[in-house]
């Protein structure tokens, strides 16, 4: 609670009317705008999970598919073939995309691959992935993994089965567990390490900060974060297909909403996700009713809005936000 | 017994350059010591062997009995040697106040409790009233005394400062001489100084090294090393005895 206790009146004010505000939205909100906002929720716990590593310590993942990947196969494939519940079967998959994660921080923190050089290894660890899951048989292969959705289990919450409303609920907390989490971890003695490798390492370095162990643990905490909403995401969806979920486009997809948002803060992948789902949302809506059906549509004018943001507000649309809104402690 | 910091015939060579070769000295607990010497002399190398940047080729070097040469940075920061970059590097996007945060966080774990040290060193160094600024924002003067506000919230035993003085002006010198002298006289910190501000070395240091092409060619007090000849042909030329 110390974390909500900095902020200044006003932010307390509009942070309270915001979470009560989504708590209560579903009563007024339809079927559709339920599902919106689940998406936005998501989107906004993963931006979450993948500042820690770039907003935070500074560290380009290009690969945080591999870890809500691995987070929604395994605990998809315990439930379905073992019956093990996605309680469980979420720790298995965060320990094993942790485990992916040490592999990969590894080999980059250690020998020095840094830059860009570490985006591309986090892209090889995921690309070589997908493939390998492209011809397990025992997740489906490239044919895919199915959840059976089943009468006798409706309602069955603590399985993650059940509608929207558990999904809605569920997902809001996840969004606003990870922006506690990432507010605690801020300010503390970690958070400030991270800060300090990410602006300069050798300086860093030189105040007796172990580089490599704070670039670790971020990948460590990023990588379970993930894992976490991939099973999410298996339970939500109850179709996992390697190609889908393990694609680089899907890396890409995570890492807008905190740059949108503003890289390195605390409300900017919240943010960010409110801007960009509901703008790719409203253009499907939107080319749909104009009837351009041409594909890739969309893409072309989500990528001309994202260039317009990125222009106005370079350092994202959250600093100067709440500078509007006054909320900046003094 | 063995002297505070102890370095033997060190040497480091960089393919066929020899940067620094077969240096030794020795400091006392509270001195304030200087290298000095012309440019490409070693001194920047030198500072990067005990600080951990670089492992010596050959030779020891022991710090409070303990030898530390090859050790990494942060080994020996923790080990109680803090320094600073001859080129500041502050934390750009970072306040003043964090930045001085982030190395009093090496002896306070609780943040708030390294705020606070942070806070007590900024005032030390005239830097309290720019606590909110970013440190990008700094003036050149300023980032010199972030740097060593930086390096002194480690709470380091023993500090190297790489040319902290150099393109500062006279009145800023000053500062930051007066500064060091009254961190020595209260807290019994240590001092070793790269410095090429001839009138900063004479007001500081009690002992002084000369370094030409990385050997040492003199060594002793001040007022000696600089009426030496061969300090005197090779770096100091005949004005700096005016």
């Amino acid at each position: 609670m110390s974390v909500f206790a900095a902020l200044n009146g006003r932010a307390k004010l509009l942070l309270t009317l915001f979470v009560l505000g989504l708590a209560a939205a579903p009563l007024a909100a339809d079927r559709y705008l339920v599902s919106v906002l689940i998406l936005i929720f998501y989107f906004a716990y993963l931006g979450q999970a993948w500042n820690i590593m770039m907003g935070f310590a500074g560290q380009l993942s290009l690969g945080h598919s591999l870890y809500v990947g691995l987070g929604a196969y395994i605990a998809a494939a315990l439930w379905t073939k073992f019956g093990i519940g996605p309680w469980a079967g979420m720790f298995a998959g965060m320990a094993i995309a942790m485990a992916f994660g040490a592999a990969i921080g590894w080999l980059g923190f250690r020998f020095g691959i840094a830059g860009v050089y570490f985006a591309l290894l986090t892209i090889a660890f995921a690309e070589f992935t997908r493939i390998a899951f492209d011809h397990m048989d025992w997740t489906g292969r490239a044919g895919g993994l199915f959840l059976p959705v089943r009468a006798e289990q409706a309602g069955q919450w603590w399985n993650l089965r059940g509608g929207p409303l558990l999904f809605y609920y569920l997902a809001l907390a996840l969004m606003l567990g990870a922006l506690w989490l990432c507010a605690a971890l801020r300010a503390s003695r970690l958070g400030h390490y991270w800060l300090a490798v990410r602006e300069d390492e050798a300086a860093a370095r030189a105040l007796g900060i172990d580089a490599f162990a704070v670039k670790m643990q971020a990948v460590l905490i990023s990588s379970a974060m993930a894992a976490i909403g991939g099973t999410f995401y298996a339970f939500y969806y109850n179709n996992l297909f390697p190609a889908q979920i393990f694609d680089m486009s899907r890396s890409i997809e995570m890492i807008l909403a905190p740059i949108v948002g503003g890289l390195g803060t605390l409300f900017g992948p919240i943010l960010g996700a409110f801007i960009l789902t509901p703008l790719g949302e409203g253009l499907i809506a939107a080319t749909e009713e104009a009837g351009l059906s041409a594909p890739g549509t969309k893409a072309v004018f989500y990528g001309l809005a994202l260039m317009a943001i990125v222009w106005v507000a370079p350092s994202g649309v959250w600093p100067w936000l709440r500078r509007k809104l006054g909320l900046e402690t003094p | 017994m063995s002297r505070f910091l102890e370095v033997a015939h060190v040497t480091k060579r960089f393919r066929g350059l020899t940067a620094v070769d077969d240096v030794s000295f020795g400091l006392d607990k509270g001195a304030i010591y200087a290298i000095i010497g012309p440019n490409g002399a070693g001194k920047t190398t030198l500072f990067n062997l005990l600080a951990g940047v670089y492992a010596p080729d050959a030779g020891s070097i022991a710090f409070e009995g303990k030898p530390i040469a090859g050790l990494a940075p942060e080994k020996i920061c923790q080990a109680g040697i803090a320094r600073t970059f001859q080129i500041v590097r502050p934390f750009p996007g970072l306040s003043v106040l964090e930045n001085a945060k982030i190395g009093a966080l090496l002896r306070h774990r609780d943040p708030l409790d390294a705020e606070q040290a942070a806070g007590e060193t900024l005032r030390r160094l005239d830097l309290w009233d720019k606590r909110r600024q970013l440190a990008a924002s700094l003036t050149l003067p300023d980032r010199k005394r972030l740097e060593m506000a930086r390096a002194l919230a480690t709470e380091p035993k023993l500090l190297l400062l790489d040319e902290v003085m150099a393109g500062l002006r006279p009145t800023e010198t000053d500062r930051i001489v007066s500064i060091l002298k009254a961190l020595a006289a209260e807290s019994g910190l240590t001092v070793l100084l790269i410095e090429h501000v001839m009138r900063a070395v004479m007001a500081l240091a009690e002992r002084i090294l000369v370094l030409h092409h990385g050997a040492a060619i003199a060594e002793g007090e001040p007022a000696t090393v600089v009426r030496d000849p061969l300090v005197l042909e090779c770096y100091l030329g005949a004005e700096a005895l005016e």
